[in-house]
């Protein structure tokens, strides 16, 4: 093997590649022969680093200097002063959402604030290995559980002990102990079964799972055939959603590569143990996420829930007993069973252990992917890792479990997070999206935009859930337009409680969560919104009215040509341009056209 | 997807080639025959979701109501050039609801429908896992992130000129 004085690691994660990490890999390998230095520095395609905000991301080893914002153009500059002078091009490396000690100067991933801390161990290949070599997983003692367990011919209900111990929890939403899933189903006497991978990745605002089949497909692999072998299973499927192309690109050639090991296949280290996998791909359905709808998904249906008993362990795909975990979930099964149980459960609180992946997003600096241990407050990660909010704003709310979640409001910043915790403050772990939201983010907008999803994405199956979804919609319409009451506060929290108890799986169950939530941490909103008809933060249309501060108009009738209504009058040069309510359409055309930011809304 | 180039006879030879491949797996292989076929024509009219009826010895009502049930697949035939306006609650929060208003302006129809002319259509879209570059549209395969509404008119007008 070359021995190589440097590795320059280029993302090519979703983010990354959207935004030209291809062109940069591309550079590299143009320009590097030119100085003479391809048999020296080695240019890595990796999977996502986390910091999509800052992407293209590049990082150069051994010094661990990040470059952030790359562009294709910098290629030369970076081989020319970094890799052949060994001076750094520092103006590659503030990031330009500068947040505190992490634009301080320090570079290093190591030292910068995004990372320092943050504990990567579902995510720790990504990034860091190339994920369309299966040769660098194992350089990373990828397969090394897998074959300890095979060759020595383990006892599978020694490992599922093991998994038990270490208390791992499903990372999907709900949050149900992965050990006893495995036990029930190994526990069940049939000669077909099956392992199923959850890669529907539903919340919008939400991209691990998808960093992790892009950044390290083959931890995937290999957890599902420990669990195959656990439970007795020798097919699988990996349900991916369609919009995620590139994860499934990767994830078919690490089974490609897998099978040529003899990773997959028949007889897996000599040990007489065959396993399979295959993809299946979702079609844009939010409810197949679920896990019951998953499984009819995959046998060729339509993705409506089954109720439940007879739970998946004992009749799932095809009527055999299936077990499903999420793609985080399976993530961390090669480092707990490497590392033992007791590793693991010393990291986190006292029921939740282990890490969570996050995708940061919304209204903060530094959006992106970051893996915490429970327990870390929501201030930490929005303060610390997320280097606050932008443009000194004022953070009013952090959104997580998506369209079955809720809110956590400023005074709840100090929660430690882990299930328990988050459930006690009306939210949920969720998958791990996590949006900010700031003071300009009108909560009943927010509760209005789950609810137009949940309407959408109902199967319609019950009618709890179809029509008290659309019912709660209608209201929250009505109030972001101006025409509502308070009784129609009271009725949004009888419907909530109907499709609660009436709904046939999580989705209805849940669908109200984003409007409790919001009525409870912010009802003073609602009563704004009915009572004194007025959005403070001027995003419900219906609410905000255009008005010209008489004292910055310059006369200059610009506003008037632009309005598509005409509604504006005024004479140039003389008189001051006034709206006529009653006519405005509430476009903003005219506010973006005034050049003296005289045209307001309030 | 969308976009084709291919004569109607090569697409339907092309459709003949991926049904014979599936011939007689029955309901389960349906999802990944209509996700090929989808790949060929951009959206599934009556006569191709006959003719995957017949390959998996499936009604044309079963096939139907799968197609109805997802999202992705579709009925009607795309524009040439597809916007698509990410309204992920990533994308959603920074303001993609007005790049959304801005797009349809532009273009004269509204999110879910095509120009008369064949040309254009809009949809919306429940994040494409790139939410750190929020807010995010895609135009066919290309993605651009951080947008604001003043950027769009130079986007569009690009995909305006290429015809
Ligand atoms: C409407 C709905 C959508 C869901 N979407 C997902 C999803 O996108 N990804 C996921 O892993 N789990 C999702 N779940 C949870 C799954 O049903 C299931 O609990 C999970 O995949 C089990 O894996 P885990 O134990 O490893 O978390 C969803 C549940 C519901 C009710
Ligand atoms: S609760 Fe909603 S999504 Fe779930 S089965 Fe009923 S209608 Fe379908
Ligand atoms: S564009 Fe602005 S300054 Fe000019 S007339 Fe309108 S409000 Fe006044
Ligand atoms: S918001 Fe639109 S309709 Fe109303 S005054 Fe301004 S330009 Fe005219
Ligand atoms: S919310 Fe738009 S890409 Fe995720």
């Amino acid at each position: 093997m070359d021995l190589f004085r440097a590795h320059v690691l280029v993302c090519c994660g979703t983010g990354c590649t959207s935004s030209s990490s291809p062109r940069i890999m591309e550079q590299f390998d143009q320009l590097l022969p030119q100085f003479g230095l391809d048999k020296e520095i080695k240019v890595v395609k990796t999977g996502c680093f986390g910091l999509c905000a800052e992407g293209p991301v590049v990082v150069i080893y051994p010094e661990g200097v990040m470059y952030y914002r790359v562009s294709p153009d910098d290629v030369k500059e970076i081989i020319s002063e970094h890799l052949l002078k060994g001076r750094y091009v520092h103006r590659l490396m503030t990031m330009a959402v500068a947040s505190g000690s992490a634009a301080s100067g320090s570079f290093a991933a190591e030292d910068n604030s995004f990372f320092s801390k943050q504990l990567r161990i579902a995510l720790r290949n990504c990034g860091v290995i190339n994920p369309e070599k299966i040769e660098e997983y194992i350089a990373h003692d990828g397969y090394a559980a897998l074959g300890s367990i095979l060759t020595e011919k383990r006892d599978p209900f020694e490992i599922i002990q093991a998994i038990k111990a270490s208390g791992l929890r499903g990372r999907g939403g709900g949050g149900f102990p992965t050990g006893n899933k495995w036990e029930f189903a190994a526990k069940v006497q049939n000669d077909t079964k099956y392992v199923c991978c959850n890669a529907d990745e539903g919340d919008p605002g939400a991209f691990m799972d998808r960093s992790i089949l892009e950044g390290d497909p083959h931890s995937v692999i290999e957890a599902m055939t420990i669990a195959g072998y656990c439970i007795g299973a020798h097919q699988g499927y990996v349900y991916v959603r369609a919009e995620y192309p590139i994860a499934v690109e990767r994830l078919q050639i690490a089974i490609n590569q897998a099978r040529e090991y003899g990773l997959l296949g028949e007889n897996i280290f000599d040990s007489g143990f065959d396993f399979d996998l295959d993809i299946r791909l979702g079609a844009g359905a939010f409810v197949c996420g679920e896990e019951t709808a998953l499984m009819r998904s995959i046998e060729g249906k339509r993705g409506n829930p089954t109720p439940r008993p007879p739970f998946p362990a004992v009749k799932g795909l095809f009527g055999k007993p299936t077990i499903l975990n999420n793609v985080e979930t399976y993530a961390n099964i090669p480092v707990i069973l490497r590392k033992g149980a007791d590793w693991f459960a010393s990291i986190g609180t006292e029921k939740s252990k282990g890490t969570k992946v996050f995708a940061l997003g919304g209204k903060v600096n530094n959006v992106g992917l970051v893996e915490i241990p429970m327990g870390t407050t929501v201030r930490e990660i929005v303060f610390d890792i997320g280097g606050g909010i932008p443009k000194n704003k004022a953070f009013k709310a952090v959104q997580t479990g998506g369209p079955s979640g809720g809110c956590i409001p400023a005074s709840l910043l100090d929660t430690p997070i882990d299930y328990d915790n988050l459930i006690a403050v009306g939210s949920m772990m969720g998958s791990g999206g996590m949006i900010v939201m700031d003071e300009d983010t009108c909560m009943v907008d927010i509760a209005k935009f789950f609810l137009e999803f949940t309407v959408d994405e109902s199967c319609g199956k019950c009618s709890p859930c179809r029509i008290g979804t659309k019912r709660m919609y209608e209201i929250l319409s009505k109030i972001t337009d101006g025409t509502g009451t308070m009784d129609d506060i009271k009725a949004l929290e009888e419907v909530a409680l109907a499709l609660k108890n009436g709904s046939l799986c999580a989705l209805g169950q849940t669908a109200a969560n984003p409007i409790l939530s919001t009525l409870h941490h912010f009802r003073d909103e609602y009563i704004e919104h009915v009572v004194d008809k007025k959005c403070r933060c001027h995003v419900c249309k219906g609410l905000t009215q255009y008005y010209i501060e008489p004292d910055l108009c310059k006369k200059c009738s610009l506003c008037a040509k632009k309005c598509p209504v005409g509604c504006i009058s005024g004479v140039v040069g003389k008189e001051t341009y006034v709206i006529n309510p009653d006519a405005c359409i509430k476009c903003g055309a005219c506010m973006d056209a005034c050049k003296f930011k005289a045209v307001v809304k309030k | 997807m969308g976009k084709t180039k291919m004569t109607p006879e090569e697409m339907s030879a092309k459709l003949d080639a991926v049904l014979a491949t599936h011939k007689g797996e029955g309901q389960k292989a349906l999802m990944s025959t209509l996700q090929q076929a989808q790949g060929i024509y951009g959206y599934l009219p009556l006569p191709v979701q006959k003719k995957v009826a017949e390959a998996l010895d499936l009604s044309v009502a079963e096939v139907y109501g799968v197609i109805s049930f997802y999202s992705f697949f579709s009925l009607k035939p795309k524009g040439e050039t597809v916007f698509t306006v990410c309204l992920g609650t990533a994308c959603y929060v920074k303001g993609a609801q007005a790049l959304l208003e801005k797009i349809e302006e532009s273009i004269g129809v509204s999110s879910g429908d095509v120009t008369k002319d064949g040309k254009y259509s809009i949809s919306a879209c429940r994040c494409v896992g790139a939410c750190g570059l929020a807010p995010v549209i895609l135009v066919n395969e290309d993605v651009y992130g951080r947008l604001t509404p003043e950027e769009l008119p130079a986007i569009i007008a690009k995909y305006k000129e290429a015809d």
